[in-house]
């Protein structure tokens, strides 16, 4: 650091702390949708049981306390969960996966090429659509489809952190120490549940994937990927 | 009222009895058991042989109309918490499209580099971003978390935000993966991917010190875990 912004840096780590409480991995990142139903927790992409398949998991209104709050949560039927999928590398969806509710079932849209791309969807009513039962904290409902797997509802929250120690290391209030070590570290999200909306999808059915774009910044010997995220669209 | 048409009549009476006697023979009861396919809504059924508690969901019932605008978007984990810095551009980042973000870039370096100021101001020292063990330096790995803000899914073979074991790196995000330290050590690691280890009486800023615990991630579809009960 140069020492000329050495102000500029003391009055940043000011800010950092006064900025207050970090969540992460999305899980009430901003304050504008923090405790709403659009509300990202995180967003999940591996390869299924089925190695031809890929799943694509978004958790919702996290971190949720179990007992009655999980109990009482719910999706919201103005809020539409979009997957996203570019397999063409310009980061423009070229296929989304369309999540609504209605009722007491979550309806899926996709995998389809939106009629508009941006930050204003209408639902994809022209595609193949599929619906589940909205599972409870102890009725698991699943459906399949050509192929694809659907679930909607309360889970654990798979992702794990120690949060509060993570807003301590950057406001500086434990540096020089940083992190704890194994033992004394706290997982904060070890006993929370979150909403999940899982589907499974043969790949197949996304297309061939792109140049993967680590290649563009010199990174080598990456294969051809996708590129995935997950968006929540509230009706206006 | 002449001979005939009273004939006609009874007939008509007599015909209409016949076709009420033969629907409830049909049915073998009068009072018909509702069921997912008699045709008609009944029982809790929210419409015509779908819905409710014992039928498939109802496909096309519903109203589906209107149009939704973005409010959260999500590609790699912890990107907008981690590097927006700001209440304004964490807002801001959430209502932007992945391909239009190139002017968070400079906001994202200045984030990662205060976060390195604060270990520099608490050892009393200079203390600046190091490229990291994929070989970016703080303009590349910002334009990257910025601009390219999405979870890279490879359809063939392995899938992992970064497994050490193998190798692969960015093909996907599993479950298990332990993306908060993978996140870390590119940030604070540094070439080597060891430079804020905690060893060496550097400060420990590679790894939260936490893993899964109990989680068990070796589940069928939907590959989550129940909801932890009171």
């Amino acid at each position: 650091m140069k020492k000329t912004k050495l102000f500029a840096a003391i009055a940043g780590a000011g800010l950092l702390v006064l900025s207050g409480v970090f969540v992460a991995a999305d899980h009430i990142d901003a304050p504008a949708v923090a405790g709403t139903t659009t509300d990202i927790a995180d967003l999940f992409a591996f390869e299924g049981d089925n190695p031809n398949n890929t799943v694509l998991i978004a958790t919702l209104q996290g971190p949720l306390v179990p007992g009655t709050i999980t109990e009482n949560a719910s999706f919201d039927e103005d809020v539409m969960v979009e997957f996203n999928i570019d397999n063409t590398g310009d980061f423009i969806e070229d296929l989304v996966i369309q999540a609504v509710k209605r009722g007491d079932s979550m309806y899926f849209f996709g995998p389809a090429q939106p009629a508009q791309t941006g930050l204003s969807s209408e639902v994809a009513t022209f595609a193949e659509r599929t619906a589940v039962k909205i599972s409870t904290i102890d009725d698991v409902q699943t459906t399949t489809n050509n192929g694809m797997s659907f679930f909607a509802g309360p889970r654990r929250d798979p992702f794990y952190f120690d949060f509060n120690r993570f807003n301590g290391v950057i406001s500086g209030s434990v540096a020089p120490d940083g992190f704890l070590p194994p033992g004394e570290a706290t997982d904060f999200f070890e006993g929370l549940n979150v909403l999940a909306i899982a589907v499974e999808i043969p790949n197949s059915m996304l297309g061939s994937a792109p140049t993967h774009v680590g290649e563009a910044v010199g990174i080598s010997n990456l294969p051809p990927a996708y590129n995935v995220w997950v968006s929540a669209k509230r009706k206006q | 009222m002449k001979l005939y048409r009273i004939k006609l009549l009874i007939l008509a009476i007599l015909a209409s009895a016949v076709f009420v006697q033969c629907d409830d023979d049909e049915n073998g009861n009068v009072i018909v058991q509702e069921s997912c396919d008699d045709g008609i809504q009944n029982g809790d059924e929210q419409g015509i042989d779908c819905g409710g508690s014992s039928c498939e969901p109802c496909i096309g019932a519903f109203d589906f109309s209107g149009t939704f605008v973005q409010e959260d978007i999500m590609g790699r984990p912890g990107v907008n918490t981690v590097f927006s810095g700001s209440d304004n551009v964490k807002n801001m980042f959430n209502v932007s499209l992945v391909n239009d973000r190139a002017s968070f870039q400079p906001t994202f370096e200045e984030t990662l580099e205060d976060y390195h100021d604060v270990y520099g101001d608490a050892l009393m020292t200079t203390i600046d971003y190091e490229t990291n063990i994929l070989g970016l330096d703080a303009p590349t790995f910002t334009t990257v978390l910025a601009q390219f803000d999405a979870l890279q899914v490879a359809p063939d073979g392995q899938t992992t935000y970064y497994d050490p074991t193998t190798g692969a790196v960015l093909t996907g995000r599993t479950l298990s993966d332990d993306v908060i330290d993978i996140s870390l050590t590119l940030m604070f690691g540094g070439t080597s991917g060891t430079r804020f280890d905690g060893n060496n009486g550097t400060p420990q800023l590679t790894s939260d010190g936490v893993d899964s615990g109990d989680r068990d991630f070796s589940l069928p579809f939907p590959y989550l875990e129940n909801p932890i009960q009171e």
